[in-house]
């Protein structure tokens, strides 16, 4: 009886922490997830005088992967990318982060172009408005254009399996 | 002696080139503004640092970004609405006080009382003790048996 408290108080801590060490600290929810995904207009890589905005995506269920060629994580990603995109259950929009044409158009030659197309963010700030910390970035977006899922660094083949490709046929299911 | 002087001057000066972002501000309160709010604000990079202290390229950019706003005439609560609405509430280092955050706030406040309860509790139940009062009935047994012995 008397080591009942701090046996309590033991168990309520320990419980917190043990908890917390299964919780990834550089993953931070998304705010934006259940509101409708940010709006931009940006040039295709490629496609002179073409722009890409999110609204063109509307009526599909389709992702948006933001990457560059000089993130380490994104090369790992990518040849599941390009697997996904073989398959064609989802569109995949390309969001060329901070990166030069030329260093992103030899990439896509070389390692497979997974993207229906590529819009390119020079500057960074349409990367500001999706939020984005560290590449390589996943969003999930649904038909009516609201942002359902945010996968944050490289997808790897578990997380394409349990998460997103459920989500997926989930949101292409719904009318 | 006179290279220990130039590489430890070499050593400052790189310093000084790193810290060093030039902004021409309208006004001193549009500065002071800037300096609260960067050293207010988190970077998600490396998430231990405050976006003046990070060197990551988002914070150099985030930078660039609140400069542009306060330029533009918008205030802090827009601002920190502009972060919060990109970065979540994390982005923060002073939470705003909402249904989720309350427990952040009065968390402590809490615990500090149930701490004092706690100890009050324990000190009432020690001054509850009887304190070693001699028992009259076995004083008198002992008193008895060294007199006996006599």
């Amino acid at each position: 009886m008397k080591f009942a408290l701090p046996l309590i108080v033991c168990v309520i801590i320990g419980t917190f922490l043990y908890k917390g060490l299964a919780n990834d600290p550089s993953y931070i929810a998304s705010p934006l997830i259940g509101k409708p995904a940010p709006s931009f207009s940006l040039p295709v890589l490629g496609e002179d005088g073409n722009d890409f905005t999110p609204e063109q995506m509307k009526g599909k269920v389709w992702m948006l992967n933001i990457w560059a060629t000089w993130c380490a994580s994104c090369r790992v990603e990518h040849p599941l990318l390009v697997d996904l995109a073989r398959q064609g259950i989802v569109d995949i929009v390309g969001l060329n982060y901070k990166d030069k044409d030329d260093l992103a158009t030899q990439w896509l030659n070389d390692l497979g172009d997974p993207y229906v197309l590529t819009a390119v963010d020079q500057s960074g700030r349409i990367g500001i408005d999706w939020g984005f910390y560290g590449a390589p970035e996943t969003f999930v977006i649904d038909k009516a254009g609201i942002v359902r899922y945010k996968h944050v660094g490289p997808i790897a083949p578990a997380d394409l399996q349990n998460t997103l490709l459920p989500l997926v046929a989930e949101l292409k299911a719904a009318s | 002696m006179n290279k220990i002087i130039l590489s430890l001057c070499m050593m400052f000066w790189a310093f000084s080139v790193q810290a060093f972002e030039e902004r021409e501000f309208k006004t001193a309160q549009d500065e002071a503004l800037f300096d609260n709010l960067v050293t207010e604000l988190r970077c998600l990079v490396c998430q231990n640092q405050n976006i003046a202290d990070s060197d990551a390229e988002l914070a150099v950019d985030l930078r660039r970004e609140i400069f542009t706003m306060i330029e533009a005439g918008k205030d802090k609560s827009h601002i920190l609405d502009f972060m919060v609405q990109r970065y979540g509430e994390f982005v923060l280092y002073k939470p705003r006080l909402t249904a989720r955050t309350i427990l952040l706030w009065v968390g402590p406040a809490c615990l500090f009382l149930l701490g004092i309860l706690i100890i009050l509790r324990s000190a009432k139940r020690q001054r509850a003790v009887p304190t070693n009062q001699p028992d009259e009935a076995a004083l008198k047994r002992a008193r008895n048996l060294l007199d006996s012995q006599d």
